[in-house]
C-alpha cells in the first residue's frame, strides 16, 4: 500500500469513529470535541486532495470558531440526559426520513460520478500551482455576483440577529468612551484659593 | 558539513531517511524555542525588575541566570491536583491543546529564504488555522476543572481570543493583499523593493510605514491575544480568577509554556509581515537570519514593558476595543488599501 493511501484509510478511520461517537457519546461536551476531532480528520482527507484552501479553510472557520460558539453553548446548558433519551421512538421515523434523503442525495452526487454519468469537472491541477488562488480568481471574476449575494444575506442575517437580541437599554452607569477620554481637569475639579487663617 | 551529515545519516537510516531528516529539523527548532521561552520568563523578570526599580532574580546561579532551570525542576516536582467531579481526559488533555499549537505553527515560519521546515503556499492561513485551535486549551480546561469560576474564567478568555483573532486576522489580510501572496516567505521577499529600499533605506519600504494602522492594531491585538498584561483577565489575581486556578504542578506549567512560546511565535509574525522579517535595515549591511532574531527580541521586549507600564484594562472595555475600534479601522483601511493599490500611485507593483 502506498504511503498517501494509509494516510487516507488512517484519516477516514478516525474521521468514521469521530462521527460516530458524536451521535453515540452521552455527554454533550464530549459529542461536540468528537465533532472537531471529525472536522480535523476531515480536513486531512481534503488536503490529500490537493485542496488545500478547502482544508484549512475547515479547520480556521469550523473548528476554529464555530464548534467555538458550539461549545460555549454546550457548556452553559443545563442539559438532562434522561429526558434527553426520552422520545427516541416518536422521533424515530423522522429521523430515519431525513438520513434516507441525505443518504440519497449522496448516492446521487457520489455514484453519478463513480458511474460516469456527470461530466467530471474537478480540473486537475499540479501540486505548483496555488489552490487559494485559483479559487480566489473564480469567485472574485466568474461567480462574483453569487459571491456577492451571499455576503449580502449573511450581512442581513448579522444584522436581524443583533436587532433581535438588542434589548432596551437600562439604565446603566457606564461611562461612554469618548466623553471620558475628552475630559479636561477643570470639568473635574475646581482649585479654590483660601487665605491662610491665623490661630491666636 | 551539512551534506556529510546528510550522507552518513541516508546510509545509516535507508528507505526512512526523510522522516529522520525532518524529525531532526523539528528538533532544531523545537529545542532553541523552549529555551526560548525558559530565557523570556527570566527576561522578563529582570526587565519589569529594572522598570520598578528592583533587581530582579539574581540568587540562582551566576546573575541569577539558572532561575528558569529551578523553576522549571520546581514545577516538575510538584503535584498535579486534579479536583474532584473534574473531567479526568479532558483537565489533562487541555494544557496540551493550549501548547501544541504554538509549536504545530512554526512549522512554515521561514528564518531566511531557504532556511523554512515546510515551505508551503499558504502557510499565512496554515498559521491563522492552527492558532485559532489554541482557543480549545482555554475553554476545555474552564469547563473540565469542575468549578464555577475556573468556568467562568475560561469563558471569559476564550471570548477575548477570539475578538481578537478578527482584527488580527483583517490585519494580515491588508498584508496579503500588497504582497500578493500567502506565502511567509515571498511576504519577505516583497518588503524588499520600493523607493526607499532602492535608496539603501530598507527599513523604510517595510509594511509598518505604509500599512501604519494596521501594525498598531495588529502589535496590540497578539497582546490581547495571548492573554498578556494589560489585557491578561486570565490571571487577574487580585481581582478575578482564570480559567487555570484548578491546575498545579507541570499541567499549570503547560498553559505557562504556551503563552510565552505564543508570544514568541507572535512576535516572529510581527516581524515577518511588518518589519521585513530577516531583510537587513540599510543597505550596507547583508541580510541575515540575526536581524530576524533581533526584530523578535525586539518585540518581545515591547511585550514586556507594556506589562510594566499600563494597569489592568477593564473586561467591557477590552471587548469594546476590539469590536468598536479595531474591527472598524481594520475594515476602513482595507477599504484604502485596495483603492489605493488600483490608483496610479499604488506602490507595490
Amino acid at each position: 500500500m502506498e504511503f498517501k493511501s494509509f494516510v487516507f484509510y488512517f484519516l477516514s478511520a478516525i474521521m468514521l469513529f469521530a462521527a460516530l461517537r458524536v451521535i453515540t457519546a452521552r455527554n454533550p461536551v464530549h459529542a461536540a470535541l468528537y465533532l472537531v476531532l471529525a472536522f480535523f480528520s476531515a480536513s486531512g482527507v481534503w488536503m490529500l486532495l490537493q485542496a488545500e484552501f478547502l482544508a484549512i479553510g475547515l479547520v480556521l472557520i469550523y473548528v476554529g470558531a464555530v464548534m467555538v460558539l458550539f461549545l460555549f453553548v454546550v457548556m452553559m446548558l443545563d442539559i438532562n440526559i434522561d429526558r434527553l433519551r426520552e422520545g427516541f421512538w416518536s422521533y424515530l421515523p423522522l429521523g430515519a426520513m431525513v438520513s434516507l434523503l441525505m443518504i440519497a442525495e449522496m448516492a446521487l452526487v457520489l455514484g453519478g460520478n463513480y458511474l460516469g454519468l456527470l461530466e467530471s469537472d474537478v480540473p486537475q491541477t499540479g501540486a505548483e500551482a496555488s489552490n487559494v488562488k485559483s479559487v480566489a480568481r473564480l469567485m472574485y471574476t466568474d461567480y462574483v455576483y453569487p459571491v456577492e449575494l451571499a455576503s449580502i444575506i449573511l450581512l442581513v442575517g448579522i444584522v436581524a440577529a443583533v436587532a433581535l437580541t438588542m434589548r432596551e437599554r437600562r439604565k446603566t452607569k457606564a461611562v461612554d468612551p469618548a466623553t471620558q477620554v475628552v475630559v479636561k481637569a477643570r470639568d473635574r475639579m475646581r482649585v479654590l484659593q483660601m487665605p491662610a487663617e491665623k490661630q491666636d | 558539513m551539512v551534506e556529510a551529515l546528510q550522507q552518513a545519516l541516508q546510509g545509516l537510516f535507508g528507505p526512512v531517511f526523510p522522516l529522520v531528516w525532518t524529525l531532526l529539523k523539528i528538533v532544531l527548532i523545537i529545542a532553541p524555542l523552549l529555551l526560548g521561552v525558559a530565557y523570556l520568563t527570566f527576561w522578563e523578570r529582570k526587565i519589569i525588575g529594572w522598570m520598578q526599580v528592583r533587581i530582579g532574580p539574581n540568587r540562582v546561579g551566576p546573575w541569577g541566570l539558572l532561575q528558569p532551570i529551578a523553576d522549571g525542576v520546581k514545577l516538575l516536582l510538584k503535584e498535579v491536583v486534579i479536583p474532584s467531579g473534574a473531567n479526568k481526559g479532558i483537565f489533562l488533555i487541555a494544557p496540551m491543546f493550549a501548547f501544541a499549537p504554538a509549536l504545530a505553527a512554526w512549522a512554515v515560519v521561514p528564518f531566511n529564504d531557504t532556511l523554512v521546515l515546510a515551505d508551503v503556499n499558504a502557510s499565512l492561513l496554515y498559521i491563522m488555522a492552527i492558532t485559532s485551535i489554541g482557543v480549545y486549551g482555554i475553554i476545555l480546561s474552564g469547563w473540565a476543572s469542575n468549578s464555577k469560576y475556573a468556568f467562568l474564567g475560561g469563558m471569559r478568555s476564550a471570548a477575548q481570543m477570539i475578538s481578537y483573532e478578527i482584527p488580527m486576522g483583517l490585519a494580515l489580510v491588508v498584508v496579503l493583499m500588497v504582497s500578493n501572496s500567502l506565502n511567509l516567505g515571498d511576504i519577505v521577499e516583497a518588503q524588499r523593493k520600493g523607493m526607499f529600499a532602492d535608496n539603501g533605506l530598507g527599513f523604510l519600504s517595510w509594511n509598518w510605514l505604509p500599512l501604519l494602522p494596521m501594525f498598531v492594531v495588529y502589535l496590540i491585538s497578539i497582546v490581547a491575544e495571548t492573554n498578556r498584561a494589560p489585557f491578561d483577565m486570565a490571571e487577574g489575581e487580585s481581582e478575578i480568577v482564570g480559567f487555570h486556578v484548578e491546575y498545579s504542578g507541570m499541567a499549570f506549567a503547560v498553559f505557562f509554556l504556551a503563552e510565552y512560546a505564543n508570544m514568541i511565535l507572535v512576535s516572529a509574525l510581527a516581524s515577518i509581515m511588518f518589519l521585513g522579517g530577516w531583510l537587513s535595515p540599510v543597505g550596507f549591511l547583508p541580510d541575515s537570519l540575526l536581524w530576524l532574531f533581533l526584530k523578535i527580541a525586539a518585540v518581545l521586549f515591547f511585550f514586556l514593558w507594556i506589562r510594566a507600564t499600563f494597569p489592568r484594562y477593564r473586561y467591557d472595555q477590552i471587548m469594546r476595543l476590539g469590536w468598536k475600534v479595531f474591527i472598524p479601522v481594520c475594515l476602513v483601511w482595507l477599504t484604502v488599501v485596495g483603492c489605493w493599490m488600483m490608483s496610479p500611485w499604488n506602490i507595490w507593483k
